[in-house]
């Protein structure tokens, strides 16, 4: 019996040296640890954590901390200056605008990256480009066969994402402008979509652009990529081709980053906001299977860091 | 020192009844949150709307659709067509095991098919997504196999072990007399199953069925995966399905506490609770009897 009390207090003080430890009473001091909390959109989860990663590395006395929990949990966290920057896959809305305002802030907003949405069909279907407006009624469900647009008499099978996505609040407001057919396939993410129209000889899909070509550049097996075009004048543009033709694809993204107010110079905030900014930040962009940011994203970026 | 025993004796009772009616508070609570919550849903959305409407689209583009006919239909589609499959395989293999196999057979093949009960069933709907669907899209000759069939082949091998089980029991606890006197009557081994034993154990092989019935009403992850989770009102077997459970396991994530969405996700969930609730008690009682039934 006594042998377990000895135990017991062995066990406690070992407890509260550790406690004291973590506190720094007996621990060396350490100095001007910096942190930045970030919360937000999922879409970006995986990015900014590399982004932030990458940048500990080199500074290791900023210590950044990335959740997720959607576009509208990291901006309401924002508002109520839980975090020092919410990400989101979509640009704030007058309602959260309204909110900031009665709580005296006024978000700025930043674009870390870009994002284009790629339509996809089968391999085997001869169907390579479409219009937006196409696009549009396919999802509507207002065109039901491939004829209807150049391909083969089969009927066409849609496939989406669930509504709790924010691509998917995305495609259904940009894009389709109205509801998603209710014979869409609800999938659980883009990968589902890639294998499921991989197999669908009638299928379609919209996934993000990181899914279809891997960090070495290599494009998916077993589908195509839609080339798209605005209107029926415009030119059909394939998310694949080259940098300076990003701007001419018509389901394309910012990837957005809001701070409660403007970050210092020189602040732990300012210096990453310039490493997601520079080469090497981009690079990350890149490679985590995005869009980097184009002059104009930098224009509008550099108002906000004060750098002419 | 006897003093001591009787106070120690009361004090396991007082932990034994504390744990029973535990158990008991939670499902009480449980009921009383989500109707508290479900019931809300109708001072906003009519009843009828709710229950007879076949629209069910709540983020919708322009204005919400609260209409759930078309998942409840999503919900006995897999419940019928995977009892249908349980119960085809699961009687077949229940009067295998205990009238025909070996008991050496038995002891291999039992243990193996309760293991079934043991797959989580997210790894029966990867299964059903990766292997079932493109088969069955290949069989059918349709363009995929995400649909309510593929869903109540998967959803039927999950219930599959309770029916084989529960049925192989009932059939094996018949007196032996029954079998006895059938075979002296000159019945064959088929005459004596199906006109004597059969028959004797219909009632505990109806209560199997009740309890897979339950389960196949509450199945969500694998029936997620592999239903399609299209909204639109199936018309056939090849059609996708939304069944209730896939629904509220979608949507939950999104919804923000206290609004009209959330409480329709109660409402819901309170309908899958009272199906499940209803379907139990009716199997207590059919129990009850076939207990009674066969005690000499």
């Amino acid at each position: 019996m006594r042998h377990i009390y000895l135990i017991v207090v062995l066990l406690l003080v070992v407890f509260t040296a550790g406690c004291i430890n973590k506190n720094g009473i007996t621990g060396e001091v350490v100095k001007n640890i910096e942190d930045i909390e970030i919360k937000g959109s999922d879409t970006l989860l995986q990015l900014v954590s590399n982004l932030a990663e990458a940048y500990s590395e080199v500074n290791p006395t900023v210590r950044i901390s990335v959740t997720g929990g959607g576009s509208g949990g990291g901006i309401a966290a924002l508002i109520n200056g839980e975090i020092d920057i919410a990400d989101a896959s979509r640009p704030i809305e007058e309602k959260e605008l309204k909110q900031a305002e009665e709580r005296g802030i006024e978000p700025l907003e930043f674009i870390v990256a870009n994002d284009m949405l790629s339509v996809i069909v089968n391999e085997d279907n001869p169907v390579s480009k479409l219009t937006v407006e196409q696009v549009s009624s396919i999802y509507k469900g207002h065109i039901s066969n491939w004829k209807e647009v150049g391909g083969k008499d089969q009927k066409i099978t849609l496939y989406g994402r669930q509504s709790t996505s924010g691509t998917y609040a995305f495609f259904m407001k940009e894009i389709v402008k109205g509801d998603y057919s209710a014979k869409m396939m609800n999938m659980e993410g883009n990968q589902a979509i890639l294998d499921a129209v991989k197999q669908d000889k009638t299928g379609i899909g919209y996934v993000g652009i990181g899914y279809i070509v891997d960090e070495n550049g290599n494009q998916a097996s077993g589908i195509k990529v839609i080339k798209i075009a605005k209107d029926k004048g415009s030119p059909y543009v394939s998310p694949l081709e080259e940098e300076s033709k990003h701007s001419e694809y018509p389901i394309s993204r910012s990837l957005f980053q809001y701070f409660a107010k403007k970050p210092g110079k020189n602040s732990a905030i300012y210096n990453f906001l310039m490493f997601e900014l520079s080469n090497e930040g981009q690079q990350i962009v890149k490679k985590s299977g995005f869009v980097p940011i184009t002059a104009e994203d930098k224009k509008h970026n550099d108002k906000l860091l004060d750098k002419t | 020192m006897p003093n001591y025993r009787n106070i120690k004796e009361k004090f396991i009772e007082l932990f034994l009844s504390t744990a029973s009616i535990t158990a008991l508070l939670i499902l009480i609570g449980i009921f009383v949150f989500l109707f508290i919550t479900g019931i809300k849903t109708f001072t906003q959305i009519s009843p009828a709307e709710f229950f007879l409407s076949n629209e069910w689209n709540p983020t919708a583009y322009g204005e919400p659709r609260w209409g759930i006919l078309s998942l409840i239909i999503g919900t006995l589609m897999v419940t019928f067509g995977s009892l249908v499959i349980a119960i085809l395989l699961g009687l077949a293999s229940a009067v295998y095991l205990s009238e025909i196999a070996r008991p050496k057979i038995r002891e291999i093949i039992k243990p193996v098919i309760e293991m079934i009960a043991g797959i989580p069933s997210v790894v029966l709907g990867l299964i059903g997504i990766l292997f079932l669907s493109p088969l069955i899209a290949k069989i059918f000759g349709l363009s995929n196999g995400l649909n309510a069939l593929t869903s109540s082949i998967i959803v039927g091998i999950m219930v599959l072990p309770t029916i084989i089980s529960i049925s192989e029991d009932v059939l094996t606890s018949l007196p032996h007399e029954f079998r006895e006197a059938s075979l002296a009557l000159g019945a064959t081994k088929w005459q004596m199953i199906r006109m004597t034993l059969l028959p004797a154990a219909l009632s505990g092989i109806l209560a199997a069925i009740m309890l897979g019935l339950c389960r196949a009403v509450g199945e969500t992850m694998a029936v997620l995966m592999v239903a399609g989770n299209s909204r639109a009102m199936p018309t056939s077997f090849f059609d996708p399905i939304r069944p209730m459970t896939a629904n509220i396991a979608i949507e939950i994530k999104e919804v923000v506490k206290g609004s009209l969405h959330y409480e329709a996700l109660f409402a819901i969930g309170l309908i899958l609770f009272i199906m499940t609730f209803v379907v139990n008690f009716i199997s207590d009682i059919i129990i009850e009897k076939q207990v009674r039934k066969y005690k000499w």
